[in-house]
């Protein structure tokens, strides 16, 4: 019979009988690939965070989703971690009225990549992230105002150190795998090298060992368009009731950019105008233009500056070698996992070049490792893409993780 | 599953427990075998996607390589044997990865269609055209097989790289293995298998720096 599932962060299943949703009327039905309505939720965290900068924040809230059940052993939880601007809500709907699911629904549910049938899915939001996890905007307990620009800058490490912790909540001492694209795929490589034993496979997608000098310079850019905002105030507008809305726009448009390639561009707008003829002005007359000025001003609404500036941070500073004599292989002799590397011909902004580090100090570690480039027009964007090869490839190496106590 | 009688035979060369890399690895059936049967560990490499997926459904580790780009992501010495089955014809350089097998590995395992079969040799000598046969089925203008050679080309080409044979079969395509053919290997094997290291007494190749 078909039955919506909810899901509740305990992982306990509600059902609604379809009447219900008559009566509800809510208009479409879900997929049965889609792990349904979602909740988030939230824990608070009194111990406080030794962070790398040498700050420590006090106390701080994490949110985050569940999809999918937890197991008898806690054998079958996978960790997903976000990239630079996405959040805690990775897959389904938060009500039948929502436009769009998670930012990862081509990935997660069941019988997807990763099968909710099988995993119990985690995905947070990052501290100093905008989307509920404390950040920037939350309130200062010491001042009684927004953190604004005292917010620590936090890292991939400390992102790392406050998922273990939320894993502990959660009671799961060791994921059966730790997931990411892009910044995310940062994440799961960090967790590989500072919690060896609490993970069996680690995926890193379209992801880097660290950023190349063109990529800082495409962040700091994004940044001066943020800090050189009249409305910027030295990042505490909160207090003005205003947002530094130009300069967050310009970051966007120039991060998408860089998203994607100039053949998926081309594809994608061409020189197409959008009133069919040129009109000597500057106003928007290129479709291209039309595009990034859209997610640039729909990106204001929906994203702090603040931890804007804080991501781009987090990005540039990652670099595990750093520590061992800039040797990525030395950074990476410890690890335990099992990993699985993608990453995608057209993306240029962490290429395929990239991944291919990461993979040559596991071979160099004799550590169990495969690697797939994904043929893609997508850039760096493919990584959300529903690209057959890749799910293939993903869906393959999912289906092959064991999990303990699993029924066969 | 019955293993391909290649593979079953050059998996009784590898020695249980060792570090094996495979170039070409297709669908990871031999990596697969090796580590259930003997314990063996490595990678296998591939670049066809379909390949690549069936390898790690398979639990096989693999690296999506592009062979005619050599070996640079594997460090000297890394492995026992590097293996490369039915590839060595589709090479750019076969002279230069034979080069790289042996500078990331301490042994070599080849197996390629022998041109020199009689077969081959009737269809050219008498037709005078490209030879076909079960074991080069595509024409001269639509095949992969870009580098075919005989044994004796193979083995005046290990002559010249100071590769030491260790071992050799010839088999047919069905690879059985017939008396006719190790009275005449050349004549009448279809099939070549080969294992080889460099000789001892020096490395006329220079170490690559990575």
């Amino acid at each position: 019979m078909f039955a919506l599932k909810i899901i509740t962060p305990v992982g306990a299943n509600l059902r609604v009988r379809p009447q219900l949703i008559t009566l509800f009327q809510m208009p479409d039905i879900l997929p049965p690939d889609c792990v349904g309505l979602v909740r988030p939720q939230t824990h608070q965290f009194t111990t406080p965070l030794a962070l790398d900068c040498g700050r420590s924040l006090p106390s701080y809230e994490l949110i985050y989703e569940t999809y999918g059940q937890l197991n008898t052993n806690h054998s079958n939880a996978v960790l997903i971690c976000h990239a630079l601007s996405s959040d805690h809500h990775a897959a389904g709907y938060y009500s039948m009225q929502d436009k769009k699911p998670g930012w990862w629904e081509s990935c997660i549910g069941p019988g997807k990549p990763i099968d909710t049938n099988r995993f119990f899915v985690v995905s947070l939001n990052n501290l100093g992230a905008c989307q509920g996890s404390t950040g920037p905007k939350s309130i200062n307990p010491d001042t009684g105002k927004p953190y604004g620009p005292d917010f620590p800058i936090v890292t991939v490490r400390d992102w790392v150190k406050s998922q273990a912790r939320l894993g502990d909540v959660l009671g799961i001492t060791q994921w059966a795998a730790v997931i990411g694209g892009s910044l995310g795929g940062m994440q799961a490589l960090q967790w590989a090298i500072d919690y060896p034993k609490h993970l069996r496979h680690s995926v890193v997608i379209a992801a880097s060992p660290k950023l190349t000098a063109q990529n800082i310079a495409f962040n700091e850019v994004a940044r001066q368009a943020i800090l050189s905002d009249p409305d910027f105030h030295a990042g505490h507008y909160y207090q003005h009731d205003v947002v530094p809305q130009r300069g967050l726009m310009l970051a966007r448009m120039l991060g998408h950019i860089t998203y994607l390639s100039e053949d998926a561009m081309r594809k994608k707008f061409g020189r197409e105008l959008r009133e069919g003829q040129l009109n000597f002005g500057f106003d928007v007359e290129f479709q291209v233009e039309s595009y990034l000025r859209h997610q640039g001003s729909s990106f204001v609404d929906r994203f702090d500056a603040n931890t804007y500036l804080l991501m781009t941070k987090a990005l540039d500073y990652f670099d595990p070698a750093s520590q061992h004599d800039d040797d990525l292989s030395a950074a990476l002799a410890g690890v335990l996992a099992k990993f699985l590397v993608i990453s995608f011909t057209s993306d240029w902004r962490f290429s395929p070049a990239r991944s291919r580090k990461i993979v040559k100090a596991l071979l160099d570690n004799k550590k169990e490792v495969s690697y797939a480039e994904i043929k893609s027009h997508d850039g760096h964007d493919a990584f959300l893409m529903q690209i057959p090869h890749y799910l293939q490839i993903f869906q393959a190496y999912m289906q092959q993780i064991e999990i303990t106590g699993e029924e066969s | 599953m019955k293993l391909r009688t290649d593979l079953a035979l050059i998996s009784e060369w590898i020695a249980e427990g060792s570090h094996v890399l495979d170039l070409g690895c297709g669908d990871g059936t031999l990596l697969a075998h090796l580590h259930n049967a003997r314990q063996v560990t490595g990678y296998g490499l591939e670049i066809d996607d379909d390949n690549i997926a069936q390898c790690i459904q398979a639990g096989v580790n693999v690296i999506h390589t592009d062979l005619n780009q050599g070996l640079s992501d594997f460090n000297d010495d890394s492995f026992d044997y590097v293996v490369m089955t039915q590839a060595l014809q589709i090479i750019h350089r076969p002279d230069l990865l034979l080069m790289e097998m042996l500078r990331v590995g301490r042994q070599g395992i080849v197996t390629f269609p022998n041109f020199g079969h009689w077969r081959a040799r009737l269809s050219l000598f008498f037709g005078g055209v490209m030879p076909t046969s079960r074991a080069l089925p595509s024409e001269w203008y639509n095949t992969e097989n870009i580098h075919l050679c005989s044994l004796r080309d193979f083995e005046k080409l290990c002559e010249t790289l100071d590769i030491e044979v260790l071992q050799r079969t010839v088999v047919d395509t069905k690879h059985h293995s017939t008396g006719l053919m190790r009275l005449m290997p050349n004549v009448f094997g279809e099939i070549a298998l080969y294992r080889f290291r460099s000789k001892p007494v020096k490395r006329i190749y220079p170490q690559q720096s990575l």
